[in-house]
C-alpha cells in the first residue's frame, strides 16, 4: 500500500509536468487550431539556455527568470517569423512546418550544447524539510511550481484586460478585430506564453530525467496524451488530463508493463481516447458545418 | 490541400509538344530511357554506388506508399517508419528463424503490413489532420521501444537486432550478389509502381482525391469514405512494408535504432520535396532522402537534421508542390510556347 501511494504521488508530480506541456499545447491550439509539434524542442532549447547560464555562474532563480524571458521571446519570434505565413495554409503544410521546426531546434540544441547527457540542478535542496517519505523535495517543489504556473495562468486569463483580449481573439477573431483587439499580436503572445510554460516544464523535469536534446520527446508525447484526454480545446481539462496521464503512466510502469514500455502506454492512451472519445473528457465535440 | 494541382488540362496531353510528338509519347520515351539506364547501371558503377542506387529504389517504394496515403488521400502519417520497420523485421525474423527463402518473405511482409496498416487505419477513420498526425507521431516514437522490449527478445534480438546474409544470384546468372539484389529490388519496384499507377489513374484514384479535397462532398457523391480510407491506409502500409523488407535485405541488418522517429520524418520530407500526389516525385524524394543527410553531414557535422528542417520549411514556402510540381509547371509553359 505504501509503495502504491508512493507511485501515485510521484506520478502526480510528473503529471504536473505533463499538465504544463498540455496547457502550452492547448494555448496554441485554442487560438489557431494548430498542434505544435515543436513545443517540446522549444522547451528543451530553453532549458539548455538555463543550463548555460547556471554553469557560467548565474544564481538559479536569476537564470530561471532570464530563461522564461528568453522562452517567451523565442515563442513570439517563431510565431511572427516562421508560422505566421502559414496561418491559412492547409493542415499538411502547417504540420510539415512544425516538423521542420522540431528538426531545426533539436539539432540546434545538439550543435550548440553537444549531445552528451548533462545533469541539471534542482533548486530544491535534497535535505529540505518539505521532503517526505513519499515524495522527494524536488517532486514537492515540482508540484508547487506547477500549481503556481497554473494559478498565474488562470489569473492572467481571468482577471487582466490582456488575458480577456487573448481569449476574445481565440474565440472570435473577426469580432475581436472590429473591437480593436490586435489579433495577430494576440496569437504571437499566445505562442510566447506557451513557450514560457514549456520552459518551466523543461527546467522542472530536467533534474529528474537529465538534460539531452531528446529530453522532451516522450514528455511531449505524454503532454499530447494529457491534452487529448482532457479535451484539446479545454485548458482545465488538459491540465487534469496531464495529471491523470502522469499517475496512470507511473502505475502502469510500476505494476503492468515495466519501465521499458512507458512510451507505449502513451501510444495506447492516445489511440484509445481518439477511438472512444475523440473530444476528450471535457472537450467540445467537433461539429462541421455542411 | 486546395493548393495541390493534380489535374492537367486535357489539351496539353494531345497537343504536339516537341518535334511533332505529343506529351504522352515523350513521357513513354522518357520512361523507356530511364528503365534502360536502370538496367545498365549495375554494370558500370562501383559496388558502393550500386548500394546507394539500390537504397534510392527502396526508398522510392516507401515514399510511394506514403504518397498514396498523404498526397492522394490527404491522410497524414508521421509514423510510416513503423511500417517500414515491420516489413524489415518480418523479413529478418523469417530468414533468421525459419527456412523460408528470401524471395518469399517479401510478400509475407507486404501482407502483414497491409493487415497492420488496415487495423491502424480503422481508428484513424475518425481522425482528421492533426489528430491522425498525433496518433502516428506516437506510433513512430513508440516503435524502437517496442522493438527493444525484452519479452520479444527471442524474436527481435532486442537491442542487438538481427544480422542476415544477402542472397546470392540464382544459379546460372552471371551476377554478383549486390547486382542480383539490385535487380531483385527492381523486379519488385516496377510492378509496384504499375499497380499504384493503375490504382490511382482510374475510379479509385479519383475517389481518393475527392476524399482528400472534400470528404463531405465525396460521401454525398456515394463514395464509401470509410472503406476507401482504411483500405488506403492498408495499401500504403503494404508498399512501405515491402520497401522495408527489401531494405532489410539490402542492409543485411536490422536494429531498433535504425527505425526511430527521424526515419518517419525523412519519409515525410521526401514526399514533400519530391512532390505530393506525384508518382515520379517518389524518386526525387528518394534521392533526397538518401543523399541529403550525407551532404548535410558535410555541410554541418553537428546539425545535420537542421538542414532537413530548413529544406522542409523552405519547400513549404517556395514550392509547396515539390520538384514534380516544378517540373510540371515548366512542362506546361514549354508546351504552351511550342504550341503557339
Amino acid at each position: 500500500m505504501q509503495a502504491f501511494l508512493h507511485q501515485v504521488l510521484s506520478g502526480f508530480a510528473t503529471g504536473g509536468i505533463y499538465a504544463s506541456v498540455a496547457l502550452a499545447l492547448v494555448m496554441i491550439y485554442q487560438s489557431t487550431h494548430h498542434v505544435n509539434f515543436a513545443q517540446g524542442e522549444m522547451a528543451t532549447f530553453s532549458t539548455y539556455m538555463a543550463w548555460k547560464m547556471i554553469t557560467i555562474g548565474f544564481p538559479y532563480w536569476a537564470a530561471f527568470l532570464l530563461t522564461l524571458l528568453f522562452a517567451f521571446v523565442l515563442g513570439v519570434a517563431i510565431e511572427r517569423i516562421i508560422v505566421r505565413p502559414f496561418y491559412k495554409a492547409p493542415v499538411l503544410s502547417v504540420i510539415a512546418v512544425f516538423i521542420g521546426l522540431l528538426l531545426i531546434i533539436n539539432s540546434l540544441s545538439g550543435a550548440l550544447f553537444d549531445y552528451t547527457i548533462k545533469p541539471f540542478p534542482s533548486p530544491f535542496p535534497s535535505d529540505a524539510w518539505y521532503g517526505g517519505p513519499y515524495l522527494s523535495p524536488h517532486e514537492v517543489g515540482m508540484i508547487f511550481v506547477t500549481f503556481v504556473v497554473l494559478a498565474l495562468t488562470f489569473f492572467f486569463f481571468r482577471f487582466t484586460p490582456l488575458g480577456l483580449a487573448m481569449r476574445a481573439a481565440a474565440e472570435n477573431p473577426v469580432s475581436s478585430r472590429l473591437c480593436g483587439v490586435r489579433v495577430g499580436w494576440m496569437l504571437a503572445l499566445g505562442w510566447g506564453l506557451a513557450g514560457l510554460i514549456g520552459a518551466v516544464a523543461g527546467m522542472m523535469t530536467a533534474p529528474v530525467i537529465y538534460l539531452d536534446p531528446y529530453m522532451m520527446f516522450s514528455v511531449l508525447l505524454y503532454g499530447f496524451a494529457g491534452a487529448l484526454l482532457g479535451g484539446i480545446d479545454n485548458p482545465w481539462g488538459a491540465v487534469l488530463g496531464g495529471f491523470i496521464v502522469g499517475v496512470l503512466q507511473n502505475i502502469a510502469g510500476a505494476y503492468l508493463v515495466g519501465t521499458e514500455l512507458m512510451v507505449t502506454v502513451a501510444l495506447v492512451i492516445i489511440i484509445g481516447i481518439l477511438v472512444i472519445k475523440p473530444s476528450g473528457l471535457f472537450g467540445r465535440p467537433i461539429v462541421t458545418r455542411v | 490541400m486546395a493548393t495541390l494541382e493534380t489535374s492537367r488540362p486535357a489539351t496539353t496531353a494531345a497537343a504536339p509538344l516537341f518535334a511533332g510528338l505529343s506529351l504522352r509519347v515523350w513521357q513513354i520515351i522518357g520512361l523507356a530511357a530511364v528503365l534502360a539506364a536502370a538496367c545498365v547501371l549495375p554494370f558500370i558503377i562501383s559496388s558502393y554506388q550500386l548500394l546507394l542506387a539500390n537504397q534510392v529504389i527502396v526508398y522510392a517504394v516507401a515514399l510511394l506508399g506514403l504518397n498514396i496515403l498523404t498526397g492522394y488521400n490527404g491522410q497524414f502519417s508521421l509514423g510510416h517508419g513503423a511500417f517500414y520497420a515491420i516489413g524489415a523485421y518480418t523479413t529478418a525474423i523469417l530468414l533468421d528463424k525459419t527456412g523460408i527463402p528470401y524471395w518469399a518473405t517479401i510478400p509475407m511482409a507486404g501482407v502483414l503490413c497491409f493487415a497492420v496498416g488496415f487495423l491502424f487505419g480503422l481508428p484513424a477513420l475518425r481522425l482528421e489532420g492533426h489528430y491522425l498526425a498525433l496518433a502516428t507521431f506516437a506510433l513512430a516514437i513508440a516503435t524502437p521501444q517496442l522493438l527493444k522490449y525484452k519479452d520479444f527478445d527471442f524474436l527481435t534480438g532486442g537491442v542487438q537486432g538481427i544480422v542476415i546474409t544477402a542472397p546470392d544470384a540464382p544459379g546460372g546468372l552471371p551476377l554478383r550478389a549486390d547486382q542480383w539484389l539490385y535487380f531483385f529490388c527492381l523486379l519488385w519496384t516496377i510492378p509496384l509502381f504499375i499497380v499504384a499507377w493503375n490504382l490511382l489513374r482510374g475510379r479509385t484514384g479519383r475517389a481518393l482525391v475527392a476524399i482528400r479535397d472534400h470528404p463531405l462532398a465525396a460521401a454525398t457523391m456515394g463514395i464509401d469514405t470509410a472503406r476507401y480510407k482504411s483500405m488506403t491506409f492498408g495499401v500504403s502500409a503494404m508498399f512501405t512494408g515491402i520497401a522495408g523488407a527489401l531494405g532489410a535485405l539490402l542492409a543485411q541488418f536490422v536494429s531498433p535504432d535504425s527505425f526511430d522517429f527521424f526515419l518517419s520524418v525523412r519519409f515525410l520530407v521526401g514526399i514533400v520535396v519530391g512532390g505530393l500526389a506525384s508518382m515520379a516525385g517518389a524518386f526525387f524524394g528518394a534521392i533526397f532522402v538518401e543523399f541529403v543527410p550525407n551532404i548535410a553531414d558535410l555541410l554541418s557535422k553537428a546539425a545535420p537534421q537542421a538542414i532537413q528542417g530548413i529544406v522542409l520549411i523552405g519547400c513549404m514556402y517556395l514550392m509547396p508542390t515539390g520538384v514534380m510540381g516544378l517540373v510540371r509547371a515548366l512542362g506546361h509553359r514549354l508546351g504552351r510556347r511550342v504550341a503557339r
